[in-house]
């Protein structure tokens, strides 16, 4: 049993997230140390236990019991010390030793439902919130999120740490925000959520396995919420059809030698229709109230992309949907976007116009789009665009893409 | 044939390393013993916990430990049989507990009781 590849590989990750967020909610911010060190120690020991006694029958099992005891000689010995302090602290410690830690399913996943609200704090810098996010829900090592963020393991703790020292210092209790707070709570969450997605999925970093992860880390995270009645906004239903809808591309998108496949390139019988369903599920949910928010747009443009039969009707609605989008959330990547989607319904010569307009001149896309309008129309200026994309370009593989298009013009 | 006791010093037991390390340390112990096991000179073993740990001194004074002034721990041991120490340290040089910077593996003839130890 030893050997099975296949059982070990995520159980220390999965299981360090759910148990670090349970005495995190047990013990709060004020202690953190503690959680960690629990949390940390646990996993120590089955390290050093496992290969020489062999897998347990229940390797769950036994890693909640061990982080159990470890909980209750924890407080048992902060009790000795307060002792010492005051009759006060005594009464108090005496009670939390009577309840165990409490890692049934649903403690587990109402204290990652709370401690995503705390994280995902106003008070936080959205990268604070991601690295937090990354540590304490996905249970990343350091030097994964270092990989993902291509940062150095220093800088990852030293942002951790900070991040740690704000949360105590803003007394951010580990809870889901009330009704009247929850709406405005929900959008940081689910922008960092979004972000951890968007992280994977455009990443610059080459290493294709922790890009994936990152996606479904966050796919992970949008079923939490999607869970709970509590949080099953319609939002939150909308985001995570949205990141199915991508998923479903994620093997589609990428050739061999982990290089970008564009998606008008893209073989249409990989994109993962388990993923498709599942994105069309969740925006049938996200259709109920009234509100329609940046992901219903953005799920609804993802949803008819899934369709990969070219007609007029298709770009006409998806025209329309970024002309919405742009009026509540402007950003420069649905600006070019609305171009390419206007290049469909009205042609390039129409689009161009449109396009010289945005001036988006310190964007490789920009270049990139203007280039592939002019292509057919006038290719000293096709040239001219591509050639400045590719100046542009950060990465690799979207500088090969450049040459492909130099090439074929 | 002998056996011999090889005993994981880690220098810094309370260094805290992530879920996905300690995995890939874990697998790493698992296939090191495997191959000792394979060639039928595994005996036993086992890991010790750092936590929990006590050390009682001349004067059966009990403290918390083996933390405090002393750096260097123990974190576990196996026996193996081997015809020489110079086998017993071909296999100890494969221990993963190497892997960490200041971490040593002590191996240690066991007294067989054949007069001649």
């Amino acid at each position: 049993m030893l050997e099975d590849d296949k059982l070990l590989p995520h159980l220390f990750r999965t299981e360090y997230s759910k148990i670090v967020s349970v005495l995190y909610k047990r013990f709060g911010f004020e202690q953190m140390e503690i959680a960690e060190d629990i949390a940390a120690d646990t996993f120590l020991d089955a390290a050093q236990t496992w290969p020489f006694k062999g897998l347990p029958v229940n390797p769950v099992a036994w890693l909640h019991s061990v982080a159990k005891n470890k909980a209750k000689s924890m407080v048992q010995r902060n009790a000795i010390f307060e002792n010492r302090v005051s009759a006060e602290y005594r009464k108090a410690s005496e009670d939390a030793s009577e309840t165990e830690l409490d890692l049934s399913s649903q403690n587990i996943i109402d204290s990652q439902l709370q401690m995503m609200f705390a994280i995902c704090h106003p008070s936080l810098a959205t990268e604070a919130q991601i690295a937090l996010s990354l540590r304490i829900l996905c249970g990343f090592g350091i030097e994964e999120i270092a990989t993902a963020f291509l940062s150095n393991k220093e800088t990852i703790n030293k942002r951790l740490y900070r991040a740690k020292e704000k949360l105590r210092a803003e007394k951010v209790s580990i809870v889901i925000p009330p009704v009247g707070k929850l709406e405005e709570r929900m959008s940081s969450v689910l922008t960092t959520i979004y972000l951890l997605f968007n992280e994977g999925y455009y990443s610059l970093s080459q290493d294709t396995p922790v890009r994936k992860e990152l996606c479904f880390e966050a796919i992970r995270l949008g079923y939490l919420l999607n869970q709970n009645e509590q949080t099953s906004l319609p939002e939150a239903n909308a985001l995570l059809a949205l990141m199915c809808f991508q998923a479903s591309r994620l093997d589609a998108r990428m050739d061999e030698s982990g290089g970008h496949i564009l998606y008008s390139e893209q073989d249409f019988t990989r994109w993962d229709t388990s993923f498709i369903n599942k994105g069309i599920y969740y925006l049938h949910q996200a259709s109920r109230g009234e509100k329609i928010s940046k992901y219903h747009l953005q799920a609804t443009i993802a949803y008819l992309s899934t369709d990969a039969k070219e007609s007029e009707e298709k770009w006409t609605q998806i025209l329309l949907l970024y002309d919405q989008l742009l009026q509540i959330d402007y950003s420069p990547v649905a600006a070019l976007n609305r171009v390419y989607a206007l290049s469909k319904v009205k042609g390039k010569q129409e689009a161009v116009i449109a396009a010289e307009k945005l001036q988006l001149t310190n964007d490789h896309f920009y270049f990139a789009l203007l280039g592939d309008l002019y292509t057919g129309i006038d290719h000293v200026k096709a040239r001219e665009n591509f050639k400045l994309a590719f100046e542009k370009a950060r990465t690799l593989k979207d500088k090969n893409i450049l040459i492909k298009k130099l090439k074929n013009l | 044939m002998n056996e011999y006791i090889l005993i994981f010093r880690h220098e810094d037991g309370q260094k805290v390393a992530s879920p996905e390390q300690l995995q890939a340390w874990m697998k790493e112990t698992i296939d090191w013993i495997a191959g000792i096991t394979a060639q039928g000179k595994f005996s036993g073993g086992n890991g010790l916990p750092f936590e929990g740990g006590k050390v009682v001194d001349h004067n059966n004074l009990v403290t918390d430990g083996p933390f405090g002034e002393i750096k260097e721990r123990v974190g576990g041991y196996i026996i193996v049989k081997a015809d020489s120490v110079e086998e017993a340290v071909g296999f100890a040089k494969g221990c993963p507990v190497l892997q960490g910077e200041g971490n040593t593996v002590e191996v240690r003839k066991i007294t067989s009781g054949d007069g001649i130890h």
